[in-house]
């Protein structure tokens, strides 16, 4: 007596293909509703955008005239608040994930400390906001400036380094590790010369792709005090400010149709910084992938 | 009368002892967490001979050869009593650095673990750490580790390609150069072929009859015969004991404790 009835799994072998089917057909659905939308933004911003994007509109202040409206502040106000921003974000949060990977005991105050971090990765970016107009602009009296943007832009994205720069950190395999120590090598010298390098692709990644969401934040700049609407470049980090994403923000809150189609050209130039950031990170993930 | 006892195994262990010790192992204890891993060991290991470490997994082989140059203080849990004489400096001395200590008593592993770096840079690691950039003699201690390893000539035409695009037997000789570089005394061996297949094999035991000449060895291994080809003397581990140590060739051939005999001929382990 067999215990497996062939015939019912003949029986059921129909059913069983049609849902192998079905499955497939939901997840192409699923992808393909993305790439709709996805889609759809593209055209809208491009048939909107394009017209109006030329040299000059990167080149030109805003104005209150759209034909004579440019980017120029915003785009300089962008490129100077990440100047601030990723040398500060790296160097605290590689730091923060060498010395949580390499040094501290595992114990409870640690891993207190992990999912702290973890946790403030999920905060929204307006706390962080109201914690840069507070700390940086009122404490520290460094007013709505260039420094005080980076720095609060900084504290936004440093918890997404220190998570990514762990991870990369702890992949680095322990072989090697042991292979530095077992030379007389310090602990020193085997993060300098080996964990650090192998680690680094991975740092890189995730700092460039968490730089380029910084470039797309608004909100935590505006509680700062970034102005809306600046004719001049900032000359220093003590400067007054504005960045792309505002700009554009202020583009669309007016009503005069012309706007809007400026608008649009903003967002393709800001898209077109965001892909370059992206592909960058995507190809130094695989130009060091499988190293191990 | 265990005074007694004691003082005649004592003269016998002196009597036998026809070698100079470069390291003497006093009641070393050891354990992680609550398990005993090591008890009570205690013998020498002679200088410019090859010592051989074998026993069943889980004996404490393996973490024995890695208190010899204290790595196996990387796990948090250990905890270890009795002491290890390198030289006639205690090891576990806390004004004797590990660091020091490494310089001195090199390991290889039981895998092949090079550096994501190139072959020549792998090899100049050790001396780099140790502070010499003058780059001529880098260039010299990487040909004669290289050399010593009996690799160079597979290697000279693409020192500065990536270690990772050598074979598993050519990696593990990489790694043995590596160690070579740092001009130890001692070389500790942790199962160095297991991950090789048997050409890359025979060549590291070639090489180990080599090195003997210049360096002290300790190496474990899970297979007999290499103990049987490649020591001098061999020591018999069983759960965190050494039941026996001898001559190689007298623990094959005439074990006088029944354990041994029953692992050698293959009735358990």
């Amino acid at each position: 007596m067999p215990l497996i009835n062939k015939e019912s799994v003949k029986k059921r072998m129909g059913t069983r293909l049609a849902a192998n089917g079905v499955a497939k057909f939901l997840f192409i659905l699923a992808t393909c509703f993305s790439l709709l939308v996805l889609g759809v933004l593209i055209y809208r911003i491009l048939s909107e955008g394009l017209p109006y994007l030329s040299l000059d509109f990167i080149t030109n202040f805003a104005s209150r005239m759209p034909e004579r409206a440019g980017i120029w502040a915003a785009l300089l106000g962008t490129i100077w608040v990440m100047a601030v921003t990723a040398p500060v974000s790296f160097i605290l949060g590689v730091g923060t994930a060498i010395y949580l990977e390499e040094y501290a005991k595992k114990n409870a105050f640690t891993k207190f400390v992990q999912i702290n971090i973890s946790n403030l990765a999920g905060v929204p970016s307006i706390v962080f906001g109201l914690l840069g107009l507070t700390i940086f602009v009122r404490l520290l009296g460094l007013g709505s400036s260039v420094l005080a943007g980076g720095l609060t832009m900084s504290l936004l994205i440093l918890p997404v380094i220190v998570v990514a720069s762990q991870e990369a950190i702890r992949t680095v395999p322990r072989e090697i590790r042991e292979a530095s120590f077992g030379m007389g090598a310090t602990k020193w010298q085997t993060i300098r010369r080996i964990v650090f390098p192998a680690a680094l692709p991975g740092i890189l990644t995730g700092t460039i792709l968490a730089l380029s969401r910084a470039v797309g934040e608004t909100a935590p700049l505006l509680v700062l005090g970034a102005l809306a609407y600046v004719a001049f470049v900032p000359e220093n980090i003590f400067s007054q400010f504005t960045v792309l994403p505002i700009q554009l923000y202020n583009w669309t809150s007016r009503p005069q149709e012309e706007f809007h189609m400026i608008a649009a050209s903003g967002i393709i130039i800001l898209l077109i910084i965001l892909l370059i950031m992206n592909s960058i990170a995507v190809l130094i993930r695989n130009k060091f992938h499988k190293r191990f | 009368m265990d005074i007694t006892i004691n003082k005649q195994m004592v003269q016998k262990n002196e009597k036998e002892q026809d070698f100079t010790p470069v390291f003497k192992i006093n009641n070393l204890n050891l354990w992680y967490g609550q398990d005993h891993a090591l008890k009570d060991i205690k013998f020498d290991i002679p200088e410019k001979q090859v010592t051989a470490i074998i026993g069943p997994s889980g004996c404490g082989k393996s973490t024995f050869i890695k208190t010899l140059n204290r790595m196996v203080e990387m796990v948090p849990i250990v905890r270890m009593s009795g002491e290890i004489v390198y030289r006639e400096k205690n090891i576990f001395n806390p004004k004797y650095g590990v660091e020091e200590l490494r310089t001195q008593v090199g390991m290889v592993f039981q895998k092949p673990n090079p550096f994501p770096k190139s072959i020549y840079e792998n090899v100049a690691y050790g001396p780099r750490i140790h502070g010499i950039k003058n780059k001529k003699v880098l260039d010299e201690v990487v040909e004669k580790s290289l050399r010593g390893a009996a690799i160079w000539d597979e290697v000279k035409d693409r020192l500065h390609e990536n270690a990772y695009g050598l074979s598993g037997g050519q990696q593990q000789r990489l790694c043995i150069a590596r160690c070579l570089a740092i001009e130890p005394d001692v070389i500790l061996m942790d199962e160095p072929t297991s991950a090789l297949d048997p050409i890359s094999t025979l060549k590291v035991e070639e090489l180990v009859q080599e090195l003997k000449k210049d360096y002290s060895i300790v190496i474990v291994t899970h297979n007999m015969q290499q103990a049987a080809r490649i020591s001098d003397r061999t020591a018999f581990f069983l759960n965190g004991e050494v039941v026996e140590y001898t001559d190689t060739s007298t623990l094959f051939s005439n074990p006088s404790d029944k354990r041994t005999e029953d692992y050698i001929t293959g009735r358990f382990g």
